[in-house]
């Protein structure tokens, strides 16, 4: 075998240019690969970790009847003494944070400018707040007891044209189905750099929500964010709280959930679109080979070599063939993958609905996708040397010998 | 004790419609330990009949025996196992393997015999320091020239320790000099080791060394006698 390997390696070697860019053109492919895999599972871990630091949480626990597409605020759709649930909950040593929260629809303006927004009451102190405070790019953070003070996303600003200090009209339903409307003050802008987000919520204190909304010492959730996502089954199981519905993120975000489904189907037929690519320039070299070897393939085997191992001669070269443009691979898709996250790619502006994710992809490289795309790469890069080395085993030694070359 | 036996051997080619018959019925028995010349103009069938012996090719009908058996009937993986145990080639066309050195070409059959390192080590050895050659051993077959490149080759023939070999027209890329040193070669191994050669020429300057000339003219044997030389 290592004689069949050392042979192999110098045919290679023959004519080194054409196995250089043979190598080169595996290498692109599997590069492309890579670089592909890692945006999208940037891309989709990127809208998990957005959904779950800023909109779900890992685990929420709603009334049965809560309907977040309404948003309703009736007291019995509502969590009640949310703050006893979370204080329980933030017990568990899997947590990180769980505090109670409001959302309810609402429209905000100004002279001119107005907007539909979604407005949250938080505990302005949670440390499931976080994002919000750190986020903070002009003006002051709420605090519990503010009562005039609102949070402003950066583009909703912008629209509106609002800056810290400015006074806004917002108009938000109630529990009894009326609409309240109260001047607040801009105390901060804030940006998580996610466009869907930002451009649509705004924070109040959780009391003065609660207030506004006559929806007193209720809640829509309780917001648990954990240490580690892996934790989110097992404390989802084990909190049964009565009369109440529990959800984790999987729940809270079908739309992300599907589309991860979706863009690993997609990526499947463009690995083997890729694949198939790069597989007819190995296909093309060997064949090549083939011909340009057909007399010493005879003379191997007027000396006795068997049409299997003549195989695997060819085979052997092909896995040498593939090994040198899975490197390359490597080397060029990790390569790709560092300078893409240099900017990252801007898409805050698409218009991209229904989930969220940051202003700028950036791609992740796990060490999963490279070595199950390595190993991918590897397998059909041989599998195509398979129809030229059975070429090679089936000739005639008497035709071959009979070869000119 | 017969070699080489072959019976009302025929070989017709077909290319498209047209059929050419490349030997009309040959009868031939070949002895252990002879040196023996296929000899007639070109198309006379020398190659073929060269070729059924070496189980490169089949014959379209009769038998042909190597070293006591039937190798008409081999599949492709027998032929290659009678080739690689029993036969050894020597080509027109030198027929080394670009790609190794002299001393990788020579021990080519060994490892395909599945031979020990230190066994290929000493034969191969052995066999440089027979064809004259052992300084040449690393080089490759570009660093020889042709008669160099012939030596290895016979030296390669005989790795396996064949019963036979089988040169297809040894001489006809070398100059009269080194064409005398590879007869000359083929001829002292012949003597030392009793190996059987059967070559094809129609060079009469190698004619002269064979002991025994087979004349073929249209694919049929048309003289089969002593060469004039004695064992």
């Amino acid at each position: 075998m290592i004689q069949l390997l050392k042979m192999a390696f110098r045919d290679l070697g023959r004519n080194r240019r054409r196995t250089f860019f043979s190598a080169l053109a595996v290498g692109v492919s599997l590069a492309i690969l890579i670089l592909m895999a890692s945006v999208i599972a940037g891309e989709i871990g990127g809208a998990f970790d957005a959904a779950i630091r800023l909109q779900s949480g890992h685990i929420q626990v709603r009334s049965a009847s809560y309907d977040e597409n309404k948003s309703s605020l009736k007291w019995e759709d509502l969590v009640q003494n949310p703050d006893q649930i979370a204080a329980q909950i933030a017990a568990l040593p899997q947590v990180k944070a769980a505090t109670p929260r409001l959302f309810a629809s609402g429209f905000l303006s100004t002279g001119n400018e107005s907007a539909g927004v979604r407005v949250t009451g938080i505990d302005p102190q949670s440390a499931a707040s976080d994002p919000y405070r750190q986020g903070l790019v002009s003006g002051d953070y709420l605090t519990a007891d503010d009562s005039t003070g609102l949070l402003l996303g950066q583009p909703l600003a912008l629209k509106l044209h609002l800056n810290a200090g400015d006074n806004v009209s917002l108009s938000i339903n109630t529990a009894n189905g009326d609409v309240a409307e109260q001047t607040f003050v801009v105390r901060g802008i804030y940006t998580t750099n996610t466009y869907g987000f930002d451009s649509a919520t705004i924070f109040l204190p959780l009391a003065k929500a609660q207030a506004i909304t006559q929806t007193q010492n209720h809640a829509s959730t309780v917001f648990v964010l954990l240490k580690d996502n892996s934790y989110t089954d097992s404390v989802a199981s084990a909190l049964k709280p009565g009369g109440l519905k529990v959800l984790t993120w999987k729940d809270l975000n079908p739309l992300t959930v599907q589309f991860e489904s979706l863009a690993n189907s997609y990526i499947g037929i463009f690995y083997l679109i890729v694949l198939a690519i790069s597989a007819s320039v190995v296909i093309n070299t060997l064949i090549m080979s083939v011909y340009e070897r057909t007399r010493e393939v005879g003379i191997l085997s007027a000396v006795g070599m068997r049409g299997g191992r003549i195989m695997m001669l060819f085979l052997a070269e092909c896995a040498l063939l593939a090994v040198g443009g899975v490197l390359i691979g490597v080397i060029l898709g990790w390569g790709a993958t560092l300078l893409f996250n240099i900017h990252g790619f801007y898409i805050a502006k698409m218009g991209i609905t229904g989930i969220l994710v940051g202003n700028s992809i950036f791609a992740r490289l796990t060490l999963s996708n490279l070595i199950s795309l390595s190993i991918l790469t590897f397998i059909i890069t041989v599998l195509s040397g398979l129809y030229p080395a059975i070429m090679a085993s089936r000739l005639q030694p008497v035709e071959a010998l009979r070869a000119e070359k | 004790m017969e070699v080489v036996k072959i019976e009302k051997a025929t070989r017709v080619y077909k290319i498209g419609a047209v059929e050419t018959q490349a030997l009309r019925g040959v009868d031939l028995g070949i002895d252990a330990g002879e040196f023996t010349a296929l000899v007639g103009p070109s198309g006379s069938g020398k190659t073929t009949l060269l070729q059924l012996i070496g189980c490169l090719d089949q014959p379209t009908s009769g038998t042909v025996w190597v070293d006591g058996k039937d190798v008409t009937r081999l599949n492709r993986n027998q032929r290659a196992d009678m080739r690689r145990g029993h036969i050894g080639f020597i080509f027109q066309f030198f027929a080394l393997i670009p790609t190794l050195s002299a001393y990788e070409n020579v021990e080519m059959p060994l490892l395909l015999n599945g031979h020990t390192p230190k066994e290929r080590h000493d034969r191969v050895m052995e066999l440089l320091s027979a064809v004259d050659l052992v300084e040449r051993a690393k080089n490759r077959p570009d660093q020889m020239s042709g008669g160099q490149q012939q030596r290895i080759a016979i030296a390669r023939a005989l790795a396996p320790k064949p019963a036979l070999i089988l040169a297809d027209e040894p001489t006809a890329n070398l100059d009269t000099e080194n064409g005398r040193q590879v007869m000359e070669i083929m001829e002292k191994l012949n003597k030392e080791t009793g190996v059987t050669f059967v070559f094809a020429t129609h060079d009469p300057r190698v004619i002269k060394y064979a002991r025994r000339v087979v004349t073929l003219r249209d694919g049929l044997i048309v003289e089969n006698n002593g060469n004039g030389k004695k064992s």
